[in-house]
């Protein structure tokens, strides 16, 4: 008999060995704190577990915690930002958009405050079942107008992303990865830009387009269908809004197929925002999309979960033959 | 006047449910000891709590957990599931042999709960829901003319949040006179002691119109008395109760205050043995 199964309850799945680096959000943040003393840090009782702890150290008179209280954290961010400050402002994605929602519209977005709301928990990163796994923020987040929404991949691209949602004049949703965070794109070659994807590999047969998380397993399913002789191509997404939909329409229009990979609702996400870039630019192509079903999630180990919804790199390899007809 | 047939017996037996809690405290300890965390110190700090309510208290049947009539018992933090688990399992609604499988994958005991779990009458977890769904569910039961009574369990963390105090004003409001509020002040939240003045706390439930008791949540006899004076009132009901997160064991109780509690493997026994110690 096999015992019970536990899972990191707030932990963060790790499937393949990669370096790690720590908590790359909190250190970017401390480091811009430094240069920009308008940056100011706000938490709702989450600062240890969103990494904003090396700011707070840091700039302790720059840093405030609402309490348990997420309207306000955004409204409170929204004043600061209205008196020239730039807050960045951390709780788990779930809080965010779905109690503060009408505060990220209007104190945040219709008002063009500079806000910066990092957003911990994203998808799947949470064993902690529907009330802390962010499934569907993407899709709330990108129909708010003049709202900026990035799911970064990695500790490079958190690093490189934090000092460009500094340096853009405007209000930003982003989500986090937090802790020993893997590093998947080499800080000497990527270069992160607010609302241009990233080819990371050509390929003829499927193209592979992801974001956030999900881009680490694209990568690693690339090379297994490489191995099967299937030619796979990723192109990352990490901007959800502005999105690079010339770059989509012309990565995707290059391959026979294409497969869409997000640690979200495969409704509303990129999956919806491929199709759509796809369609308005006449590309036609099988398709399909990894990513949560219709249906909250359990309560269970992390690397279980991803397992289950088909969403490693075993599930999207299956998805890359199903949408080529390659059966076996 | 309520229903005689909701109301527990006069006089508590304060020692026989002094060792209900205790026996809670035994369970909360079983079922951390598997994944090795979890929300221990917040368990055992209402420990005593959910002893006077579930063995006291409530008018309710492990049998019947549907029934229309039944008091219902609102967890609004979720993360306090470990209470709810042993109270539920003390009281014969699933097996004490299955609490080891606390927080495991597939075991309907997590650590957060679900309503799907028998016995749940809310899903916790995202902190700030569970006053205002009492309210509702007061509101309904007095339309049905049940005479049924709500317990919503809230933290002093949900104190933070603008939702519990539109909930709070909403209750008086109506007039609701089957309503008891749970307060459980136990002085700690995620990042640590409470990170926002709250107090003082029994005024600002006084002055959103509920009659208020403050008490110690660790004393029986007085967990018992503040329930009691609740059945009567003249409106909704809020105890403050100030407990001792990790209560029952010293060295949890002296352990720096986590809001998430990691113990090591060889710990277990010896923790144990303290509960076992005690009075
Ligand atoms: C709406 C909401 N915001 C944030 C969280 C994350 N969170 C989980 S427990 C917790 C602390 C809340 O305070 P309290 O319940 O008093 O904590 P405890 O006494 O258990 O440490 C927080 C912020 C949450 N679950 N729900
Ligand atoms: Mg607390």
């Amino acid at each position: 008999m096999t015992g019970p199964v536990y899972s990191k309850a707030m932990g963060q799945d790790e499937i393949v060995d990669r370096p790690t680096v720590d908590a790359p959000f909190g250190r970017a943040l401390a480091d811009l704190g430094a240069e920009r003393p308008e940056i100011v840090g706000l938490t709702a009782d989450l600062g240890k577990y969103t990494d904003i702890h090396p700011f707070r150290d840091r700039f302790p008179h720059r840093f405030f915690n609402v309490g348990m209280a997420e309207q306000n954290l955004i409204a409170v961010a929204a004043g600061l930002a209205k008196t020239s400050h730039v807050p960045f402002a951390t709780t788990y994605g779930v809080f965010a958009t779905r109690r503060a929602y009408d505060f990220i519209a209007i104190a945040c977005a219709h008002s063009a405050a500079n806000v910066k709301i990092m957003a911990g928990l994203p998808g799947l990163t949470t064993g902690y079942g529907g009330t802390h796994q962010a499934i569907e923020d993407l899709a709330l987040m990108r129909m708010i107008p003049g709202l900026t929404v990035i799911d970064p991949c990695d500790a490079t691209e958190i690093a490189q992303a934090t000092r460009a949602v500094a340096d853009h004049d405007g209000p930003v949703y982003m989500r986090l990865l937090r802790g020993q965070v893997p590093r998947v794109l080499d800080p000497d070659k990527y270069r992160f830009e607010i609302g241009r994807a990233a080819i990371l590999r050509e390929g003829s047969d499927v193209a592979l387009v992801s974001t956030g998380l999900m881009t680490e397993r694209a990568v690693d399913a690339a090379a297994m269908l490489r191995r099967e002789g299937i030619s796979a191509g990723v192109l990352h997404v990490p901007t959800l809004k502005p999105f690079d939909a010339q770059a989509v329409a012309a990565f995707c229009g290059r391959a026979a197929a294409v497969v869409t990979a997000e640690n979200h609702v495969t409704r509303g996400g990129l999956g919806s925002q491929v199709a759509e870039a796809l369609f308005d630019a006449g590309v036609m192509r099988p398709m399909r999309r990894v990513g949560i079903g219709d249906a909250f999630v359990e309560l269970g180990a992390v690397s279980t979960l991803f397992d289950r919804a088909g969403m490693g790199t075993a599930g999207i390899a299956a998805s890359a033959r199903q949408a080529l007809g390659v059966t076996g | 006047m309520a229903d005689p047939r909701n109301h527990p017996p006069a006089e508590p037996d304060v020692p026989a449910l002094q060792a209900r809690a205790k026996r809670l405290r035994g369970h909360m300890l079983a079922m951390a000891r598997g994944p090795g965390q979890g929300y221990i110190g917040q368990g055992l700090g209402i420990a005593d709590l959910m002893a006077a309510l579930y063995f006291h208290e409530m008018r309710w049947d492990p049998g019947h957990l549907t029934d229309p009539h039944r008091d219902r018992f609102l967890l609004s933090t979720g993360h306090y599931s470990i209470a709810l688990w042993a109270a539920l399992a003390e009281a014969g609604v699933f097996p004490l042999e299955e609490l080891i499988s606390y927080g495991a994958d597939d075991s309907r005991l997590q650590m957060s709960t679900l309503d799907t779990t028998p016995g749940v009458e809310i899903i916790g977890g995202s902190l700030g829901q569970g006053l205002g769904q009492a309210v509702g569910m007061a509101l309904g039961l007095r339309l049905n003319g049940s005479q049924a009574r709500i317990f919503c369990e809230l933290s002093d963390g949900e104190l933070q949040e603008g939702s519990t105090w539109e909930a709070a004003m909403s209750a008086p409001s109506f007039g609701l006179t089957n309503l008891v509020a749970l307060i459980d002040c136990n002085g700690i939240q995620a990042d640590g002691a409470i990170v926002l003045e709250i107090e003082p706390v029994a005024d600002k439930w006084r002055a959103f119109g509920w009659e208020t008791a403050e008490i110690d949540g660790n004393d029986m006899a007085a967990v018992t008395a503040a329930l009691a004076g609740a059945r009567d009132a003249r409106g909704p009901f809020a105890i403050v109760l100030r407990t001792l997160p990790g209560k029952g064991v010293p060295t949890l109780e002296a352990r720096e205050k986590a809001h998430f509690v990691r113990i090591n493997p060889g710990e277990w026994d010896d923790l144990i043995a303290e509960l076992e110690a005690m009075p």
